[in-house]
């Protein structure tokens, strides 16, 4: 994988993920060309396209736009499953996900991630383990929102 | 405020963030976003120590500005500090503002690193999956350095937990594809391979990335891996679909890991051990079943996980392309989804049928499929699915179904998006090409092309179909009609004009029989089209013109009538004036018997590969290539004569050089002398046995034949400069590469070859740098050694990418025989006896020729002496004869060479006379 892209139906990014080293110049030509590439597909064409050297795979959940990019060797299938699969640890963890969530937890939404794939590889497909070391890091949460309320 | 914030939540950043949502307009946003950084900025700076919430909230909202697009130039020393908490939501913040905002300042990498360091050993693994995560997601050259050593033996020591292991597996993948060099190989590689037969199938599905990567790079390192994917696949691929427990996804098993262990067989060959390779077989027969079997659910997962195993273990198939029976299967198999209602399906179908149909057991298969990817490419409303249609029809074309191929994509032409037609064009004409048995349907083809899609037709296609032309005379009578019918059309193409001003320019002569194309029909027509048209096209049509008064003596007037008008001869563009100027000159002054020469038909185009095929190659990478075409391939070359402006007639037009092109008009001198067995060797002349090639680009080489340095070559991209120096039978050549744009060349090369048996031997000390700047010169050198006489000087063949063009250049190198000339002084006596006895027919060649200039003394002795002989006073009684003499060095014997120059200032004439005591010798020239 190359990078992972969230953005919204007006364009806003909403998270971005590059798997390997590029520079700010090459990011921002990139998100420029997939927000209007995939902005402008039709309903109910397939999720896939091809850009340069890379496959696009991309998935609207809702009012979110997610935008994969992999290599031409790699399977087009997984890797719109690998988009569901992101989904659905989000919705675990937030509950019914929405934009909202991702946009006011936006750290949380890269740890889970971080999980999930490592340097452009699954490094774990299984929700329970995942969630539970996302869970696990997370216990003192309670704990810091009284502390928190308390002090703003 | 708006939104639940979670976790531990930070009451400060969620009041910012939706303060930041609030805003009305971007500078809105930005006075919000200075007022916070200013805000932050003077926290940091206080004098109160910041508790560690404090911190991270802050670099939490940096971060959050940050990946708003705006620059952060501050906060990272903060952001490290939180790597040394201990409280793991500070440190993971600490991280994260690490990772995305990863800074190459010295100072901070070794903090970092140091703080990365302890977390590695600090055997709490929460810790040290946050650490192996940063280096995995900054994947530095420093980072790299600083523990590529260290995580092969996180990854394998026995006391690691699962999930630091997978970490470590991917962390390590990644240094080893940004530095390879320093991820070495050692005792853990075999350990590694073990790690495929792990419980934990997060680790295996962890670790075969890894795995996969290190066999591509070292195969026979992790050979032994083959069968023990083979057992993990078999024993998944047999596995009831709950076995699995959370690894298997929406009632399939292991997707992921599966696909894996099929990627991984595929960068091997099919396993040698029978048993192994029985075993995968059956695993590959038992997924094609499930494809069949009813699913177990309705969700699209459930399919797509299916399904992608399907596709991986197709692909692993076609990699085999040894079992004839999977592989027709495979293609079944897509057949059906060929029309499956999920557009995915059906364009991951199009998309692996084309490499299927490059392998000859399926071949025939896929191409029973033909209708219903043609009715694909009309019907389908997604242009990436019609994209793919073409494409496979590309792939299942042979001869049997060309022709309906090629018109299906003609008429798709028609209507085709924007995007794709350039490509579908050469697609086209390739096509059309290949397989052509009559050449009339590709010309009618290539013309259908231009016609229905001119805009897209590029240079390579046009110049192509001329190639072709002028290569096959069976089909240039059809040509000339064929253009000339469609060149009728009120609005046509330029491309159709620059092809039909070509071909009615080179064979007009071959329809001006009927009236209804009379010559003067046939040039009113081009003519008609000329104001329309670019400079280019332009200058075409000039050549064309001038060809046709050669061809047709009746439309000399007429043609002349129009150099003559003030829009042609003083046009304010340069190449049109010069050509216009240029031609009406030699219309008027030159015979017809040199007009004939001049504007001779274009000899053949050597075969190489179509500039076209190399064109698409290029717009699709080298992997898109099916392996049908890869058969072409190996016949080299590129395009059509390096891309220069004036297109395929620089031959016809007369050249900076064609004032030395006088004397090639009375080259049947020499070649009668040939025929009569003087054995006068032309090293000049085109009418020689050894006539060079039309692509060979000798223009600069005439001039070099009397001097050593000076630029032998030069066009709009490259100019080629030499400076020679020879010494008995030895020689240097310095060359000169000079790339006048401001673009970079790529994959510059360089061949020097010797035509005929090797006779001068040429040694470059070491190839030229691939890469030329934009406005560099670089240097190459070459040296020669004369080991017998020759006649045909070396060629020199230059290949470069430009703006991704393939550019290639053949120069003849001015190598030639007098260059290894030492002047010999003698006196009268002694140069008359020798004169005599040299006097067998095959030791003397005499060449009486019409002088081009003006018969300068000075100018003739500075040519005489630029050959390389002495020139000899007070020789001749005659003191208007010039007198010469020299001996050729070579390896294998001496030569001496005797020369006597008389010219008759009345007749214009000159009369050369050579002795030599061997058969051969050069031929002195160009006076």
């Amino acid at each position: 994988m190359r990078f992972l892209l969230l953005f919204s139906r007006q364009g806003k990014l909403r998270l971005q993920k590059w798997f390997t080293s590029m520079s700010d110049r090459e990011k921002k030509k990139i998100i420029r060309d997939m927000t209007t590439m995939v902005l402008a597909r039709q309903a109910r064409s397939c999720n896939f396209l091809q850009w340069k050297d890379l496959k696009i795979i991309y998935k609207r959940y809702a009012s979110l736009y997610f935008c994969l990019a992999v290599e031409s060797q790699e399977n087009e299938l997984l890797a719109l499953e690998i988009i569901h699969r992101y989904v659905e640890l989000l919705d675990k963890y937030f509950g019914n996900v929405c934009e909202l969530d991702i946009i006011f937890n936006f750290e949380k939404a890269y740890f889970i991630l971080d999980e999930f794939l490592m340097g452009g590889e699954i490094q774990e497909t299984s929700k329970q383990i995942v969630n539970r070391s996302i869970e696990a890091s997370d216990i003192p949460r309670y704990l810091k929102l009284a502390f928190t309320i308390n002090n703003c | 405020m708006p939104a639940v914030s979670k976790g531990d939540g930070m009451r400060g950043l969620a009041v910012f963030i939706s303060d930041i949502r609030n805003c009305k307009s971007k500078e809105a946003e930005i006075k919000r976003i200075n007022k916070e950084l200013a805000n932050i900025r003077s926290k940091f700076k206080g004098d109160k120590a910041l508790d560690g919430y404090s911190k991270k909230k802050y670099v939490c909202k940096l971060l959050f500005i940050f990946l708003l697009g705006h620059d952060i130039d501050f906060g990272h020393m903060e952001a490290v500090n939180l790597l040394s908490s201990n409280k793991y939501t500070e440190k993971q913040i600490g991280y994260l503002f690490i990772s995305v905002l990863v800074n190459s300042n010295s100072e901070l990498i070794r903090l970092i690193n140091n703080a990365i360091k302890n977390d590695l050993s600090s055997r709490n693994p929460t810790f040290m999956c946050l650490a192996l995560h940063c280096i995995a997601n900054v994947g530095s050259r420093e980072m790299a350095e600083a523990f590529a050593s260290e995580i092969p033996r996180i990854l394998v020591a026995g006391d690691t937990m699962d999930s630091v292991k997978q970490s470590a597996a991917l962390c390590l993948l990644r240094l080893y594809k940004t530095s390879p060099d320093l991820v070495l190989m050692g005792e853990w590689t075999s350990r590694v391979v073990h790690l495929l037969n792990d419980q934990h199938m997060g680790v295996v599905t962890a670790a075969i990335s890894l795995i996969t990567c290190l066999s591509q790079k070292n195969p026979d390192e992790f050979k032994t891996c083959v069968s023990l994917a083979v057992s993990r696949l078999s024993r998944i691929v047999s596995s009831a679909s709950t076995d699995l427990q959370d690894y298997t996804y929406y009632f399939v098993p292991a997707p992921w890991l599966s696909c894996k262990l099929l990627r991984l067989l595929q960068c091997y060959p099919p396993p040698e051990d029978g048993a192994v390779k029985g075993r995968l077989v059956e695993c590959l027969e038992t997924i094609l079943n499930k494809a069949q079997e009813p699913p177990k659910s309705k969700k699209v997962q459930h399919s797509n996980a299916k399904n992608a195993i399907l596709f991986e273990a197709i692909s692993l198939i076609i990699h085999y392309d040894s079992e004839p029976n999977l592989l027709v299967r495979a293609c079944n198999q897509l057949g059906q989804f060929l029309q499956h209602r999920e557009t995915n399906l059906r364009y991951l179908a199009l998309e692996s049928m084309c490499t299927l149909a490059s392998s000859e057991f399926s071949h025939e298969a896929v191409k029973t499929h033909i209708e219903t990817v043609i009715n694909a490419l009309k019907t389908e409303r997604d242009v990436s699915v019609r994209q793919r249609a073409a494409d496979l029809l590309y792939a299942m074309c042979d001869r049997s179904n060309a022709k309906q191929i090629v018109a299906e994509m003609l008429s798709y032409l028609e209507t085709a998006d924007y995007s794709i037609r350039e490509e579908m064009v050469l697609k086209v004409a390739i096509l059309a090409e290949k397989y052509a048995v009559d050449y009339s349907w590709y010309v009618d083809t290539i013309l259908n092309l231009i016609r229905i899609a001119g805009d897209y037709v590029s240079e390579e296609v046009w110049y192509r179909v001329i190639q072709i032309v002028i290569n096959r005379d069976d089909v240039q009578g059809y040509a000339a009609k064929t253009v000339f019918e469609a060149l009728q059309a009120p609005a046509c193409h330029e491309n159709m004009v620059k092809v039909g001003g070509y071909i009615l320019g080179e064979f007009g002569n071959l329809i001006a029989g009927d009236p209804r194309s009379s010559p003067l029909v046939q040039f009113n027509l081009l003519h008609s089209k000329f104001h329309l048209c670019s400079v280019p096209t332009r200058a075409l049509l000039l050549s064309a013109y001038i060809k046709f008064i050669n061809l047709f003596p009746e439309t000399k007037a007429t043609i002349q009538e129009v150099l003559r008008c003030d829009s042609q001869i003083r046009n304010s563009d340069v190449e049109l004036q010069q050509r216009a100027v240029e031609y009406l000159k030699l219309s008027s002054i030159a015979s017809t018997d040199v007009l004939a020469t001049v504007l001779e038909e274009m000899p053949p185009f050597p075969e190489r590969e179509s500039s076209i095929l190399a064109k698409l190659k290029k717009k699709k990478g080298p992997g898109a290539v099916s392996v049908t075409e890869l058969d072409d391939s190996k016949r080299e070359g590129g395009e059509l004569n390096g891309g220069g402006d004036r297109g395929p007639d620089t031959a016809s037009t007369p050249s900076p050089s064609a004032d030395l092109l006088g004397i090639r008009s009375a080259a049947p001198v020499g070649t009668a002398q040939t025929n009569a067995g003087s054995l006068l060797v032309d090293v000049f002349s085109e009418s020689g046995p050894a006539a060079p090639s039309a692509a060979v680009n000798d223009d600069g080489f005439l001039r070099f034949v009397c001097k050593n340095n000076g630029v032998l070559f030069e066009n709009q991209l490259l100019q080629i400069g030499i400076k020679s120096e020879y010494r008995q039978n030895l020689g240097r050549m310095y060359l000169f590469y000079g790339n006048k744009t401001s673009v970079q060349f790529a994959s510059f090369s360089t061949t020097v070859s010797c035509p005929g048996e090797m006779q001068s031997h040429i040694l470059s000390d070491k190839p030229v740098e691939p890469l030329v700047e934009g406005g560099a010169q670089i240097q190459q050198v070459l040296n020669i050694e004369c080991l017998t006489d020759f006649s045909d000087a070396p060629l020199l063949n230059i290949k470069f990418r430009y703006g991704g063009a393939l550019q290639n250049l053949t120069l003849k190198l001015p190598v030639t025989i007098n260059k290894f000339f030492q002047p010999t002084e003698m006196s009268s006596n002694d140069f008359f006896q020798r004169w005599k006895q040299l006097s067998q027919p095959q030791q003397e060649a005499q060449k009486i020729f019409k002088a081009n200039h003006s018969m300068d003394t000075e100018v003739l002795k500075a040519k005489l002496l630029g050959l390389g002989t002495a020139l000899l006073d007070n020789i001749d009684p005659n003191p208007e004869n010039y007198v010469c003499a020299g001996v050729i060095q070579t390896k294998s014997q001496q030569i001496g060479c005797l020369l006597r120059l008389e010219p008759n200032a009345q007749a214009q004439v000159e009369e050369t006379h050579t002795h030599t005591v061997t058969a051969k010798c050069v031929r002195s020239h160009c006076l």
